[in-house]
């Protein structure tokens, strides 16, 4: 099954590793194939940064995204420009601490960039608990194979805190799992 | 071994102008290779466009005659690709000086292991006499008809600034000196550069009121200052004569460089 | 043995340039190709290779042809605006049959264009772009995996036909990062050297001549101006000129039998689509998705010398459809080949076709 996933935010919050160590753990650990691409400009810092990937069981021909089932949103600004246009049957995972906007799709909320800062002590680490958290809510790959290919991506001593990082994101999902679930 | 081992000698004769200076300066430099006991087949002579860079085509080695301008890069790939090579490259005022001038300068900042000679006649001789960046102001060209308006590149001064480590210039009157001063570049490690102010009898001699080939190496030797009493003029606080172009060894140091045979 | 990475496609070209046996790479810094570079400068120096940044890209090319004279596999990457820069050096290895490969990973033209888009507008100044006559090898890869395995061949095309290869990708396959399988070792042709006692620039019935290295006591002269066997000037002999450039052409375009690489699905179909490069993604799951319909495809990998005699395989015909990302520079070539109607679908701005787009030129009516 194709799955197109959108990532946002902006430059500087690791949008573009984000989707890398995604599709890693999906060609290297969970046996499937995955294309990523990204949007260049030419700024480093801030703006708006989207990085896609696609993840499929079979070769991916087409290696574009155009109808994303999966949005990860980082920022307010990425949201406008990324993730407002979201049809209704797709899935958001946003960071509720810097997103103040809604989807009209089904949508976690994950506070990741504050928790990174309050219960992690690195606002750095708040897009690996971002892929805790989308690995939990969409199951797009195992957790093992996102462990793996976080710990394949990070600089080397960041290890335990990344690991510590996608779990946090994981525990995040399941509380707005049950959150979505009560307001449905 | 001479100087005359080193010849091509099917490729003879050779191209240049009768009272042409580049045999001269080609000759020199041969015989200070010669003193280097390097092998034939570990030497390569590199060049650009122009009547100097002709050279390497008469001389028996493997050799690289390539675009105009480009001859230190080639040049740069050789040496980068295989240090054991010694490297010389030939070159002229046009050649290096206009269209080269970036790889000049970048040749001489990495300090290339290798040794440039440059024969600087001032004009654009092989396609008929236009001027270059080294026509001296008010010079005849065909391309400065009424006078160069342009102020002349001091190449030596260039080399230094980018930071080559063996630099001197002589005319095609010294030999002996132009000798000694190649030889002094093929062993000094880094990028050497030599230039021979030389003469063009057909396209700039002709044009500039020098009637006969002696007439302008005379007008060369008589406006070569030599180092030393340069630098006991500015010593003295005293003017140095603006038509004059100084010569001599002008640097000899030993910054890191590249390419170097391990 | 092989083993699976996730990788980009320039990091694909420079490892698969390194599988080939790559020892010398000289270049100037140019998006989207820059991280090929990048990679190059981090791996050769541990394999004992040379990575030098030029000052500019006809620095790059000169200095690989430098190298490549010394034996050494060398190679380039750049794009467009560096492309451009380098046309006078290519020339430079055309005439002189020096083997090197240049890589150029295109992007939106003409002048400064698009740094960060793809595009397919550099297909006609890779064959045509240097003056005079002369042709050369160029290979298009549609994905990460062909990154590797076509930048590793052209090494051995450059080497065995003494000619300038180019890999022209484009920003998409450049960029993107996709499952990749990566052998342990990859086939390597090496260059045949000049047999002493005979002439350095004389060519045998492949029209190949054996190579001087330098450094082995050949003592060859190597030079740009028109020259004979020995390799001497020789500038004004019609007969030596003609001879040469038409060695020079001929070894390449006989050999495009040889050097061909394409499929061919649907020989009988009408309707036929004809991509290279990013495009042939969009052709495949367009065919993906309609499985009950008849759709012809000829997917072109040498792109130079062209593969004409591919295009009598669709007897059924009606008409070619090629998608390009650039004003119908190949559509023009297949004009010259086929008497059914050729019909470009260009796309500029770096979107690679989507399949709705493809399909819609599929239903238009002649």
């Amino acid at each position: 099954m194709r799955h197109e996933v959108r990532f946002s935010g902006f430059g500087g919050q690791g949008i573009i590793l984000s989707a890398v160590i995604l599709g890693r753990a999906a060609v290297m650990y969970d046996d499937k194939f995955a294309v990523q691409t990204q949007v260049y400009g030419p700024e480093a810092r801030g703006g708006a940064s989207m990085s896609a990937l696609i993840i499929d069981d079979e070769q991916i021909l087409f290696p574009k995204v155009t109808h994303p089932d999966i949005y990860v949103i980082m920022s307010q600004e990425g949201f406008e420009k990324y993730g407002a246009d979201a049809p209704a049957e797709a899935v958001m995972v946003l960071d509720s601490s810097l997103v103040h906007s809604r989807p009209k799709c089904r949508c976690y909320e994950i506070p990741a960039t504050r928790e990174a800062k309050q219960t992690l002590g690195r606002d750095i680490v708040a897009n690996i608990v971002m892929l805790g958290a989308l690995v939990k809510t969409t199951g797009i790959v195992n957790e093992a194979a996102l462990e793996k290919a976080i710990l394949d991506s990070v600089p080397k001593g960041t290890e335990a805190l990344n690991t510590k990082a996608m779990k946090k994101g994981i525990e995040l999902a399941e509380a707005a799992i049950k959150a979505a679930g009560q307001r449905a | 071994m001479t100087f005359e081992d080193w010849f091509r000698k099917d490729r003879l004769p050779h191209i240049f102008c009768a009272g042409c200076g580049n045999g001269t300066i080609i000759n020199c430099t041969l015989a200070a290779v010669d003193q280097m006991d390097w092998k034939k087949e570990e030497t390569v002579f590199v060049s650009g466009i122009g009547c100097s860079s002709r050279a390497p085509g008469y001389i028996m080695t493997d050799s690289l005659h390539t675009t105009h301008g480009r001859a230190l890069a080639f040049a740069t790939g050789v040496k980068m690709a295989n240090r054991k090579l010694n490297v010389v490259v030939f070159t002229g005022d046009g050649d290096l000086a206009a269209i080269g001038g970036n790889h000049f300068i970048h040749a001489c900042r990495r300090n290339i292991d290798m040794t440039v000679v440059c024969m600087n006649n001032q004009i654009y001789g092989m396609t008929g006499g236009q001027g270059s960046p080294t026509t001296p102001r008010g010079y005849l060209s065909t391309t400065t008809p009424y006078g160069s308006a342009e102020p002349a590149f001091d190449l030596c001064d260039l080399a230094i600034a980018a930071g080559a480590n063996y630099v001197a210039r002589w005319t095609s009157y010294h030999v002996k000196e132009l000798e000694k001063a190649v030889l002094a570049g093929l062993q000094t490690p880094g990028l050497s550069f030599i230039e021979a102010m030389t003469q063009c009898p057909t396209n700039f001699g002709r044009r500039n009121k020098f009637r006969q080939v002696a007439d302008q190496v005379e007008f060369l030797k008589k406006h070569s200052l030599l180092k030393v009493k340069r630098d006991r003029l500015l010593l003295e606080n005293k003017e140095v004569p603006a038509d004059m172009f100084v010569v001599g060894e002008l640097v000899r140091r030993s910054r890191p460089a590249m390419g170097v045979s391990p | 043995m092989t083993r699976t990475e996730f990788w980009q496609g320039n990091t694909a070209c420079a490892e698969g340039a390194l599988a080939a046996g790559c020892n010398f790479f000289g270049g100037y810094p140019i998006t989207p190709s820059t991280e090929v570079a990048e990679h190059m400068a981090l791996r050769l120096p541990k394999k004992n290779g040379v990575f030098i940044q030029m000052e500019d890209e006809l620095a790059s090319m000169a200095a690989i042809i430098g190298a490549s004279w010394t034996g050494a596999r060398a190679m380039t990457a750049t794009s467009g605006p560096g492309f451009s820069l380098m046309m006078e050096n290519i020339g430079f290895a055309a005439m002189t049959e020096t083997p090197c490969v240049i890589v150029n990973v295109q992007r939106g033209g003409p002048s400064t264009g698009q740094p960060t888009m793809g595009a397919q507008g550099d297909m006609m100044q890779c064959r045509f772009g240097s003056h005079g006559d002369y042709s050369v090898i160029a290979l298009c890869p549609a994905s990460v995996q062909e990154m590797f395995e076509l930048t590793a061949k052209a090494f051995n095309l450059a080497d065995r036909y003494r000619v300038p290869v180019f890999l022209m990708a484009d920003e998409i396959v450049g960029h993107m990062r996709e499952k990749i399988t990566v052998p342990d070792s990859v086939e390597r042709v090496a260059r045949r050297e000049l047999i002493r006692g005979t002439l350095p620039f004389a060519a045998g019935d492949d029209l190949v001549p054996g190579f001087a290295t330098f450094g082995k006591g050949y003592g060859v002269h190597v030079t740009g101006l028109t020259h004979d066997e020995r390799g001497y000037p020789c500038t004004t002999n019609v007969k030596i000129h003609h001879n040469l450039v038409k060695r020079l052409v001929d070894k390449v375009e006989n050999a495009r039998r040889d050097v061909a690489d394409f499929d061919i699905i649907n020989p009988d179909a009408g309707d036929v689509f004809i991509a290279y490069g990013a495009p042939v993604r969009t052709v495949q799951q367009v065919l993906h998705d309609n499985p009950g319909r008849k759709i012809g495809f000829l997917r072109i990998r040498t792109v130079w010398p062209f593969p004409d005699f591919a295009l009598g395989q669709f007897k059924n015909a009606r008409r070619f459809l090629v998608p390009e990302m650039n004003f119908g520079q190949i559509a023009r070539e297949i004009e010259r080949h086929v008497r059914v109607p050729v019909v470009s679908i260009p796309k500029l701005g770096g979107d690679l076709h989507l399949p709705g787009e493809l399909m819609a030129a599929l239903e238009a009516r002649l």
